[in-house]
């Protein structure tokens, strides 16, 4: 169905090439996963299919790619719309109309479909993904996983041979994620469809999968996962808990885990999971209580109690809207609550005057590159110096330390987005604010700079900072948190240790703790030092 | 009424047909019924969405204008009237170029001809921001005939620029915050300005790419000079017209000549519509509906129009003001006839569908035909 034959790209006539003689058969009806750390050129990739890559980035670009016998050299990507349809990153962006059914109808309208076929098909793919309610809402008012849907449904209504999907889960919690891989899984059972996609969550979508591409140095190795995942360095943690035990053939699904997993139990039996310290006796940094807030009409927050001490590292979950960006924003400053009291670190956020507000709070967007303001990243720290009223050159220090490879040189948006992250936690860490905030930190993050994100963020916590961040990301709350929030519209649901509170959930449980269930292990690195322990 | 979108047309017919009323006149009681007019009908009307927001971000341009204008006067106009405020350090430039002036002395009457003037540009934009935030500026474009689908579709990223660039702006002033700046105060207005049209533009961007990858002007059956000719179409007539619509509105021009001007633009037109008819591919989904509130809404537009226009036939000298200092502006009956008609949408018409706040879920939606 798609086909690579010696394809060789790069941005620019002496820039590294970013795909290197690639030769690839993607087979019609199969699901493939497309693995790779951040900037290896995955977007690249997906983006080669249906011919932005080069119509619309311009570029070096040889050999060719055709789909379905088409080749993107003669089409551009307007003409293969009724072949390959594509799911950017960001799907409100790429949203043309402003209501569900419109949005569904556009790419018909641009190939002519005849009203009624019209009419019939978007019927059927509101069945197909569960959009019948909602069809008549504004897409604005949709949240992320609906939005998902329907761009995925926008590009369906087409009847393409092909779905490219660029990380469609990445920004969504556990629940909706689930909502549209089940809609990709049928899409792939009872339509036929070929679907490629590029996910970093792979323990969301691994077992969904029947071919992996791994994306390495401009080439790329497909075969089956289980083949794949003996040597891959990017895995989830079942296969790493799989490779750790020995088990042939190596499980890709809990289920398969699970199967597995028996003789592990038993070897486990004599030994409790090893937790996190928490400090004890350390200053309280957070105080609110009973507070309250809205968006005109909307409450948003109703009544939410919390304390953070210095040390915590506390992650905050729930579904999208439930509340946790606008308790954020409230310990910031940037919204006010409606009612209850607000101390960070003893004072309230909101009367701080802008210069002292990082001494007291420090705030990492989820679009770290909002926080951005220089030509370079030389700049960007000096400026982050004199806003926390450092020593000039501290903020460098820092990034050097976090992320040694970034050049002073470079623009701060052509980071990628792993180093753009660590670069915004430096410019706010750099004023030492006994509170550090963060929204969603993992998002578009490979394994490796996941892990580089939890040392430093575990480093801050030992040095005395209460860190509070709120994420989807199940896995890094397992391996990180010392503490999980669990908010539902609008209020606290659960607030306990890590280990009791996300195995008690089966939506909030990470992937080892849904293979070794009933008892609490969560990480791989627990069992590691458990068998040693054995061993020894 | 059952809640339901009306069609943009619609607003932007009575929306055009105000701001050309507005342009007939620089008395300022007219041009401030024509704002609360809009005001008015923006505050009865306004959907709950994304564009909607966008009418503050007039309001605040239209204010801008006026300064600029007044700021403009004190600086380089030529200073008429007797009532010296105050004296500004001149420089005089030799006569060839007598035309320009610097400084000199501001009177009360060239500042007053000054915000008159302003007010008019600004009420302009005011009433045309009106009609950007009561409809949908993506609905337009299903009504647009396909020869001018793509003309359509650049303004169309430029009307949804907008509301996107102050949304924008606030959340990136939140973040100067987080750093510990201040935005407030000329300066950090200033400094919002890069991070800002970088996103803005990162956006167009990823829209272009998707309406591209969706098939997005594919498939035109014309040839490179059957496409040569549609365009040169396209642009004579749509400048025809404006030639024509801007002599009639201007004094100095034959009624008849710019009559015909227009004529000549709208057969143009006509042609281009119907050749790109028989090329271009592109089919609509459910149009939206032209129906009893959408005629309310036109013929208010027109007959505001219409009266302003009368009046300038008859000359009424309400119409155009001289700027004086002993007399109060005049409020012809008329004026407010012509305000009456401009606000009678805001009871005409369906009210937008609104979302409930707590669930989003619809409250009234009526089936689309």
């Amino acid at each position: 169905m798609i086909s690579f034959e010696h394809v060789t790209f790069r941005y620019t006539e002496q820039g590294p090439s970013v795909l290197r003689d690639l030769n690839l058969e993607i087979p019609a009806g199969e699901l493939a996963l497309l693995l790779g750390a951040t900037g290896s050129g995955k977007t690249t990739f997906l983006r080669a299919i249906n011919g932005l890559v080069p119509h619309f980035t311009g570029g070096h670009f040889t050999g060719s790619v055709s789909i379905n016998g088409r080749s993107t050299q003669v089409n551009q990507p307007r003409e293969l719309a009724d072949l390959v349809g594509f799911v950017a990153q960001d799907p409100a962006s790429g949203f043309v109309t402003d209501l569900v059914e419109d949005e569904l109808a556009y790419s018909m309208e641009c190939l002519g479909i005849d009203p009624p076929v019209m009419r019939r098909r978007v019927e059927e793919i509101l069945d197909l993904l569960s959009l019948t309610e909602l069809r008549n809402r504004p897409l604005h008012t949709l949240s992320g996983g609906q939005q998902q849907r329907v761009a995925i449904g926008s590009v369906l209504t087409a009847q393409p041979k092909v779905l490219v999907l660029d990380e469609p889960t990445s920004a969504l919690d556990p629940g909706a994620a689930e909502e549209v891989l089940a809609a990709l899984h049928r899409l792939v059972h009872d339509l036929g469809i070929t679907v490629v996609l590029a996910e970093h969550r792979l323990e969301r979508v691994m077992q969904y999968c029947d071919s992996i591409l791994l994306l390495e140095n401009g080439s790329i190795r497909s075969g089956s996962p289980s083949e794949l995942m003996q040597t891959s360095s990017i895995a989830p943690p079942v296969i790493h808990l799989g490779r750790l035990a020995g088990w042939d053939p190596l499980p890709i699904s809990i289920r398969d885990a699970r199967r597995a997993a028996p003789p592990l139990r038993a070897l486990l039996a004599n030994h409790s999971p090893r937790i996190q310290a928490v400090p004890t006796h350390s200053p309280r940094i957070v105080e609110i209580k009973n507070v309250h807030c809205s968006y005109g009409k909307k409450t948003v927050l109703r009544g939410v109690d919390l304390e953070l001490d210095a040390g915590e590292i506390t992650a905050l979950m729930g579904r999208n809207g439930a509340g946790k960006s606008t308790l954020l924003r409230t310990l910031v400053g940037l919204k006010d609550q409606s009612k209850g009291t607000i101390h960070v670190n003893g004072v309230d956020p909101h009367t701080l005057a802008a210069k002292d507000l990082l001494r007291h709070v420090g705030f990492v967007p989820q679009e770290p590159q909002d926080l951005f303001e220089s030509l370079s990243v030389a700049d960007e720290c000096k400026s982050s110096d004199a806003d926390a009223g450092c020593p000039p050159g501290t903020t460098r220090a820092l990034l050097a330390l976090m992320a040694p490879d970034v050049q002073d040189g470079t623009h701060p948006r052509d980071l990628s987005e792993g180093q753009q992250m660590l670069l915004a936690l430096c410019l706010i860490v750099a004023a030492r604010p006994p509170l550090l905030l963060l929204d969603e930190p993992t998002r578009g993050l490979d394994y490796p700079t996941k892990k580089k994100l939890g040392e430093v963020l575990r480093g801050l916590a030992n040095a005395g900072h209460s860190v509070l961040m709120a994420t989807h990301d199940v896995e890094l709350v397992a391996e990180l948190a010392t503490r999980v929030v669990i908010m539902g519209d609008g209020e606290i649901v659960a607030n306990g240790p890590t280990q009791s509170v996300i195995t008690d959930s089966p939506m909030f449980a990470p992937q080892v703790s849904k293979v070794l269930a009933p008892d609490r292990w969560i990480t791989v690195e627990q069992i590691a030092h458990a068998l040693n322990q054995e061993l020894a | 009424m059952t809640s339901r979108w009306l069609h943009p047309g619609a607003w932007w017919l009575w929306s055009l047909c105000l701001a050309a009323a507005a342009s007939q006149t620089t008395n300022p009681l007219l041009l401030a019924l024509l704002i609360c007019a809009a005001v008015i009908v923006v505050a009865a009307r306004k959907p709950d969405a994304p564009w909607g927001k966008s009418f503050e971000f007039f309001l605040f341009l239209g204010a801008m204008i006026i300064t600029i204008r007044v700021l403009f006067q004190i600086v380089f106009g030529a200073g008429f009237g007797t009532t010296i405020l105050f004296e500004l350090p001149g420089v005089s430039f030799p006569t060839w170029m007598s035309g320009l002036r610097l400084g000199g002395s501001v009177t009360l009457e060239a500042l007053l001809g000054a915000f008159y003037d302003g007010l008019r540009i600004a009420t302009i934009a005011i009433v045309i921001g009106a009609a950007n935030s009561l409809a949908s500026p993506t609905r337009l474009l299903k009504a647009v005939p396909t020869a001018l689908y793509e003309l359509g579709v650049s303004i169309v990223v430029a009307l949804t620029f907008v509301p996107q660039l102050t949304t924008d702006a606030v959340r990136i002033r939140e973040m100067r915050r987080l750093r510990g700046r201040n935005s407030k105060g000329l300066k950090g207005f200033v400094s919002l300005g890069l991070p800002v049209l970088a996103g803005a533009l990162d956006r167009s961007i990823i829209l272009a790419e998707s309406m591209d990858s969706r098939g997005y002007g594919r498939h035109q059956k014309e040839t490179t000079v059957g496409r040569r000719v549609s365009i040169t179409l396209v642009l004579a007539s749509l400048s025809l017209a404006l030639i024509g619509v801007y002599s009639l509105l201007t004094a100095g021009t034959s009624a008849l000549v710019a009559i015909l001007i227009v004529s000549i633009g709208l057969i143009l037109g006509g042609i281009t519509v119907w050749r790109a008819g028989r090329t271009r591919i592109r089919t609509v989904y459910r149009p939206d509906r032209w129906a009893l509130p959408e005629w309310l809404v036109s013929i208010a537009g027109v007959t505001v129009l219409a009266i302003f226009l009368g009046v300038r036939v008859w000359a009424d000298q309400t119409l155009v003001l001289t700027p004086a200092l002993d007399t109060w502006p005049a409020l012809p009956l008329w004026g407010l006839l012509a305000f009456g008609i401009a606000c009678t949408p805001a009871i005409t018409t369906p009210p937008p569908p609104a979302f409930d706040s707590e669930t989003n879920e619809p409250i009234s939606v009526e089936a689309r035909t």
